[in-house]
C-alpha cells in the first residue's frame, strides 16, 4: 500500500521531469543510481543484521513478549523488541492489535509501536553513512528513551 | 580496486557473521534463509522510487530555493515544510537517510533535517489511517500527538548535544554526494 504511492509519486514525478526536460531526467537517474551504489555496502550489512534478528525474534517471540510480561519490565522488553526489529507497519499493527484483543496492555503495545517506528538499531550502519556515529547513537538513544514517555501517555489516555 | 574492497570490508564481515549463525545455530536456519530473502525483496521493492525521487529533488530543486524553503533562516515556515515533507512521504524509515542527505546537500537547516527524519519515522499518514483502524483512534492519536512533542524535544536536544564542527562535518560530506 505504502510501496504502491511511492511508486505513483515516483513514476508522476518522473514523466513530468520526461516532459519537461530529458536530458535533466537522465541526469537525475544517475543520480539516482548513484546515491544507490553509494549506501549498497551499509545496504547488505543491514539486510545481513535484519535477518539474523528477525529469525530470533520473530512474530511468534514478539508475541510471547508483549502478550505475557506485565508492568514495568514489561514496557521495556517491549521497547526493546521495538528498538531492535524492523516489520513494516502493515504486519506491525494487525499483531499488535490482536495482542491489544487478547489482553496485552496499551502502553506496552504503545512502547512497541513506538520504539518500532522511531528507532532503528539493525538500520544504524545506514543510519551513520549520512549522519555519523555521534548524530545517530544520540538520535536513537533518546528516540529509545521517549518511546517509554509516549508509552506512559497513550496507555493513560486510553485508559482514560 | 582496493578502495572497493575498503568499502565492502563491512559486508564481507556482515556475510561472513551471517554463514557463521547459518552454521551455528542450526535452529534458526531456515528462519533466517527465508526472513534474507523476504527483506531483500521488500527493500529492493522499496528503494527505487525513493532513490528516483531524490535523484529528480537534486537535479530540479536549485540549492536558492531550498534554503529559502527550508534553511537556516527559513523559521517556522521551513519547520513546517520539513514535517509535511517526512509526512507525506512512504516507505520505511532507511529510505529518509539519503533522502535527507540531498536534502542537506541543497542547503536545508539540521534542525528541519531532523525533523524531517522525525516526521518520517512516526507521523506518515498512510500508516497512521492504518494504524487507527488496527488500534483504535485513541490509541493512534495519542500517539500521534505524543510522537509529535517527541519529534521537536529530539530535534532540539540533537542539535543542543552535537557541536558545530560535526555538524558542519555532515554537511561537508554530504556535499560531496553526486
Amino acid at each position: 500500500m505504502d510501496t504502491l504511492i511511492l511508486y505513483g509519486i515516483a513514476a508522476v514525478g518522473l514523466a513530468i521531469s520526461w516532459i519537461k526536460n530529458r536530458e535533466k531526467t537522465r541526469t537525475a537517474l544517475k543520480k539516482a543510481l548513484k546515491a544507490f551504489e553509494g549506501i549498497l555496502p551499509q545496504f547488505l550489512v543491514v539486510l545481513a543484521l535484519v535477518a539474523a534478528v528477525l529469525a530470533v525474534l520473530d512474530t511468534a517471540f514478539i508475541s510471547r513478549t508483549l502478550g505475557a510480561s506485565s508492568g514495568f519490565w514489561g514496557i521495556l522488553g517491549a521497547s526493546l523488541v521495538g528498538a531492535v526489529t524492523l516489520i513494516p507497519g502493515f504486519i506491525a499493527f494487525p499483531v499488535a492489535a490482536s495482542l491489544m484483543r487478547e489482553g496485552a496492555g496499551a502502553t506496552q503495545i504503545a512502547a512497541f509501536v513506538s520504539s518500532l517506528m522511531m528507532v532503528g538499531i539493525v538500520t544504524l550502519p545506514m543510519e551513520m553513512k549520512y549522519f555519523g556515529k555521534r548524530v545517530s547513537l544520540l538520535r536513537n538513544g533518546l528516540a529509545w528513551l521517549f518511546s517509554l514517555a509516549a508509552a506512559f501517555f497513550v496507555g493513560w489516555v486510553v485508559s482514560l | 580496486m582496493k578502495t572497493l574492497l575498503k568499502r565492502y570490508a563491512g559486508v564481507l564481515i556482515a556475510a561472513a557473521a551471517f554463514t557463521a549463525f547459518l552454521i551455528l545455530l542450526p535452529q534458526w536456519r531456515g528462519k533466517a534463509l527465508d526472513s534474507i530473502g523476504y527483506q531483500a525483496r521488500t527493500m529492493l521493492l522499496v528503494i527505487p522510487p525513493i532513490f528516483i525521487l531524490l535523484g529528480l529533488l537534486d537535479v530540479w530543486v536549485p540549492r536558492e530555493k531550498m534554503i529559502r524553503y527550508m534553511g537556516p533562516g527559513s523559521g517556522i515556515k521551513g519547520t513546517v515544510l520539513a514535517f509535511l515533507l517526512g509526512s507525506f512521504a512512504a516507505g520505511p524509515l532507511y529510505g529518509a537517510f539519503p533522502f535527507a542527505a540531498v536534502l542537506m546537500k541543497k542547503g536545508a537547516s539540521f534542525p528541519n533535517i531532523l525533523i524531517f527524519i522525525g516526521a518520517w519515522s512516526t507521523t506518515k499518514i498512510p500508516m497512521l489511517l492504518f494504524e487507527i483502524s488496527a488500534l483504535g483512534l485513541r490509541f493512534a492519536l495519542a500517539r500521534l500527538a505524543i510522537d509529535i512533542a517527541g519529534i521537536a524535544i529530539i530535534a532540539w536536544a540533537i542539535q543542543a548535544a552535537v557541536s558545530k564542527q560535526e555538524i558542519e562535518r555532515l554537511y561537508g560530506a554530504a556535499e560531496k554526494i553526486d
